[in-house]
């Protein structure tokens, strides 16, 4: 119990004195995922829309396979991104492996399923209530897809929060094709595992309670601003 | 306006089901241009459907809806439907009004006209206001502005009264006169009695999904010739 409380303890030290350490491994965490969440979600919105709005053979089993996907072992991923940029690998060459863009890769794939299904569900419902007047509008599918990325835009945060929450907080992917590497490929949620490895428990919680608290901050900020832009827009 | 006219509407043998349920069946009738055509019938005779169905929402389960032109880019420009529950997009009004404009191709005019149109349907001082935050009857006539703003020659309008209150309903009235005075052709549905006597030169009864009177306006209300309009007019329940 002791041994609980100080770490709590020496966390709050490092967070309240602004350990550099610490500092650089938070910010390098919500460089890759915030960079993996805007890529993911330039590509999974329109996705989830564009599904959302299609009718073709098969789009039931899409949509079966990209629910499933929400659920993708961050591993799994991992190790697939790994082996694509391996230096054996097809993109060998860009030389990516062991980078921060690496991480952003392997995030980004992660959280597409996530975004992409969760907006075609968002989507999906908007339609059924759009759909007559849109077409009563002669909007094409094109001009449907945007106005109804743009008229659920509050609702699809969530869906983009739900995608950040899912990148910065998982560690398997990162570790492997990021490596883990001291002040280059250290974040938030790999470094945990190495200083609780290590028996260096408070960095350890430290790490754990600025991820906890940063993650429930952008979460109410965004929260915040989805309902004050709600109240004004209707 | 368009300049090659896309009208008379010409609706043969027209049917509807869904499942089991028969909606519609063998509904017959010719929409001339600048009339003001009113669908009357109770809660479930098929009104909302056949407006759909004319409109291009719904395919017949069999019959058709021909318009005098075949080019269907052409006719499909040329209409407009105003609903019962209009969706308003979650933007200004007059945001709103463009984005009608900007999807029929009217780009660079969109600004103007819809300044235009709002000013039409007494809305101008509302323009910058979230459509979603409008009143009902707003709402309704923010959707008037956007049929307006468009020029439709034909515009569909599927009980666009039916939960305004008595001050809102006279205000859609006046402007769908004033569209239909533009020269635009209204079809319009309504159980409304009052309402269809003071906007119908034509009247299209409908009961259990048959066209029962197809009739002027004065004819129906005087001397209505089925037993079901004559009951409809006098008040009594139809089922």
């Amino acid at each position: 119990m002791n041994e609980l409380g100080d770490s709590f303890r020496i966390a709050w030290q490092l967070v309240a004195s602004f350990d550099a350490n610490l500092v650089a491994i938070t910010a390098l965490s919500l460089r890759v995922s915030g960079v993996a969440v805007l890529a993911a979600s330039f590509l999974a919105l329109p996705f989830g829309a564009w599904l959302a709005l299609a009718r073709f053979p098969g789009r039931q089993g899409v949509i079966a396979v990209l629910n499933g996907m929400m659920g993708l072992p961050p591993v799994v991923v991992g190790l697939l991104i790994y082996l694509l940029l391996s230096r054996a690998g097809p993109l060998g060459a860009l030389g990516l492996l062991f980078t921060p863009a690496a991480m952003v890769i392997a995030q980004a794939l992660l959280i597409f399923p996530i975004i992409a299904a969760l907006a075609r569900q968002v989507i999906e419902d908007a339609w059924g209530e759009y759909r007559e007047q849109l077409v009563s509008l002669n909007a094409n599918r094109s001009q449907c897809m945007r106005a109804l990325l743009w008229d659920t835009r509050f609702t699809l945060s969530t869906s983009v929060l739900a995608g950040f929450g899912r990148a910065i907080a998982e560690v398997g992917a990162v570790m492997i094709v990021g490596g883990n590497i001291d002040g280059v490929t250290r974040v938030m949620t790999t470094a945990i595992a190495l200083e609780t490895s290590k028996g260096d428990l408070p960095l350890a919680l430290a790490l754990g309670v600025v991820l906890i608290v940063m993650v429930v901050l952008i979460n109410l900020a965004a929260q915040s601003i989805k309902t004050t832009s709600m109240r004004k827009h209707g | 306006m368009a300049s090659a006219t896309i009208l008379p509407l010409s609706v043969e043998s027209l049917a509807f089901s869904t499942g089991d349920v028969t909606v519609l069946s063998e509904i017959s009738f010719r929409v001339e241009a600048g009339s003001r055509t009113i669908v009357l019938g109770p809660n479930g005779a098929g009104k909302s459907v056949l407006l759909r169905l004319m409109h291009g929402l719904l395919t017949p389960s069999s019959g058709s809806v021909r318009w005098a032109q075949n080019d269907e880019a052409l006719f499909r420009k040329a209409q407009a439907m105003v609903f019962q529950r209009p969706v308003m997009l979650r933007r200004s009004v007059r945001d709103n009004v463009e984005f009608a404009l900007r999807v029929a191709g009217n780009e660079s005019a969109a600004p103007a006209a819809a300044t235009q149109a709002l000013e039409q349907v007494g809305l101008l001082h509302l323009a910058d206001r979230p459509a979603r935050l409008c009143s009902g009857g707003e709402q309704q006539r923010v959707a008037l502005a956007r049929a307006w703003a468009i020029q439709p020659e034909v515009l569909f309008l599927d009980e666009p009264t039916a939960s305004l209150d008595p001050a809102a309903t006279k205000a859609i009235e006046e402007t769908i006169s004033a569209i239909h005075a533009r020269g635009t052709t209204i079809v319009m549905t309504t159980h409304d009695l009052g309402q269809a006597r003071r906007i119908a030169d034509r009247v299209l009864f409908l009961h259990h999904g048959r066209l029962i009177e197809d009739t002027s306006a004065d004819i129906f209300f005087q001397q209505p010739q089925s037993p079901e309009a004559a009951a409809f007019i006098r008040g009594e329940l139809l089922w």
